[in-house]
């Protein structure tokens, strides 16, 4: 976990996921600034799909939560970091959250391991009937 | 003297209506590109008058009584008006503010000696008069939402629309974001549009999703397979680079599906899979 001491802020922005329809604003949010650290095509496609993908978790599992929108540095590197709280149930066994095809809901149990896959950073911590908070970081060149 | 406050406003409904026109007619932001004059005059004049007289003695306290429907059913309907006409929520503020405003500088003029008298009833009329600002203000939202409301179905209808590329072939562009509500009317326009055609092939372009998740992905498996079930063929098109990358990443399985890069080569496709076949045509001289 020592790289992610060194890394510095830029730019902060909080946005709430309540509705299905805060996720499209969200989305391009993200989006912009991911297009501010010129980040490339597939990698702004990859990091707005996860930005989907665990809003959409969060709004599920949890009605909704916060998220942090961040421009990070970290050297060289620029980054877009995403933070998202939720105070939902939680999740029981981490592990078998992260598997592929595990669903508790009737999804495709992709949505957490993939976007895992999909970031270069990815940190969650939760405790059962207290909330989940995750946080990614998708580097501009990463 | 003893005041008797509703009987005093009703005895100067004149001087109300013309001191809370004048304040009208006085804002800066007066906008007379969406209202007239002789407008702003009947919608006050009508206002003034249904609370004026249904006001007495013992609703006064009450702002909830059932006597000021009427004076809410006015007022909802400019606001919702105003909403429409596209005034701001200031602009909209200002009208009913502007009526606390008249009557307070009445009950001023009208109660000098009384300190009492005149503190309290400045206090029931602002109370009043906040809970109409109130009523105004929601139904002010409640107008804009409508017109928003009615947007998003008409997107939802034109942005899905099924077209009859060739006989047997329907292609249905997608753009823009793919929820449930939206896949919905997707399947049904297109699972109609194969029972009413008889077409066997239908191709589904996502060149204007601008991610696909896996909700998107799920959706779109949904969709093949009830085309499938309506034994008609489904292509997905409009697979970008980037677009590959993402689903392979997160781990979609689309293997089973018939999928391409272009709505063309999708066409293509059919055109084979129908055994039809697109030529050049020689142009051959005609011999005298």
């Amino acid at each position: 976990m020592t790289t992610w001491t060194m890394i510095i802020t830029l730019s902060k922005d909080v946005m709430r996921i309540v509705a299905d329809q805060d996720v499209v604003p969200f989305r391009n949010r993200v989006k912009e600034c991911a297009v501010k650290i010129k980040m490339g095509l597939v990698n702004q496609t990859k990091l707005i799909t996860a930005a989907s993908e665990l809003g959409r978790n969060m709004l599920k599992y949890a009605s909704g939560g916060e998220t942090l929108i961040e421009i990070v540095t970290r050297g060289r590197d620029n980054g877009v970091r995403l933070t998202f709280k939720d105070k939902g149930p939680g999740i029981a066994d981490l592990s078998l959250a992260m598997k592929d095809g595990y669903s508790t809901g009737k999804s495709l149990g992709l949505g957490l391991p993939g976007a895992k896959r999909l970031v270069n950073e990815f940190d969650i911590k939760s405790e059962p009937g207290k909330g989940t908070t995750v946080v990614v970081i998708k580097w501009a060149n990463g | 003297m003893e005041y008797n406050i509703p009987k005093l406003l009703q005895k100067k409904k004149k001087n109300i209506i013309e001191l809370w026109i004048t304040n009208q007619l006085s804002e800066a932001g007066l906008r007379e590109d969406l209202i007239s004059n002789e407008e702003i005059r009947q919608q006050s004049e009508e206002l003034v008058d249904s609370f004026v007289s249904n006001l007495n003695q013992e609703n006064i306290e009450d702002v909830n009584s059932g006597d000021f429907d009427g004076v809410i059913e006015i007022l909802s309907g400019i606001s919702i008006t105003r909403a429409r006409q596209g005034f701001s929520p200031r602009e909209t503020g200002a009208f009913i503010f502007g009526l606390k405003e008249a009557l307070l500088q009445l009950l001023q003029q009208e109660i000098k000696e009384d300190k009492e008298t005149l503190y309290q009833a400045t206090l029931q009329i602002n109370r009043l008069l906040d809970s109409f600002s109130i009523v105004t203000f929601e139904t002010f939202i409640k107008g804009r939402e409508e017109v928003i409301l009615r947007q998003t179905d008409e997107i939802t209808e034109i942005s899905t629309p099924v077209i009859r590329v060739w006989d047997g072939i329907l292609a249905l562009p997608i753009i823009g974001t793919l929820d449930s509500a939206r896949t919905q009317v997707v399947m049904e326009n297109l699972l109609q549009e194969i029972v009413e055609t008889g077409s066997s092939i239908a191709i589904l372009d996502i060149s204007g999703v601008p991610a696909v998740d896996s909700l998107v992905a799920q959706h779109l498996i949904k969709t093949v397979s009830a085309t499938r079930l309506m034994g008609a063929e489904c292509i997905i098109s409009g697979i970008r680079p980037e677009i590959a990358q993402t689903i392979v990443h997160l781990g979609i399985d689309l293997s089973n599906i018939i999928t391409k890069a272009t709505l063309a080569s999708a066409l293509k496709f059919s055109f084979q899979s129908l055994k039809l076949e697109v030529k050049k045509v020689q142009v051959v001289k005609a011999v005298v």
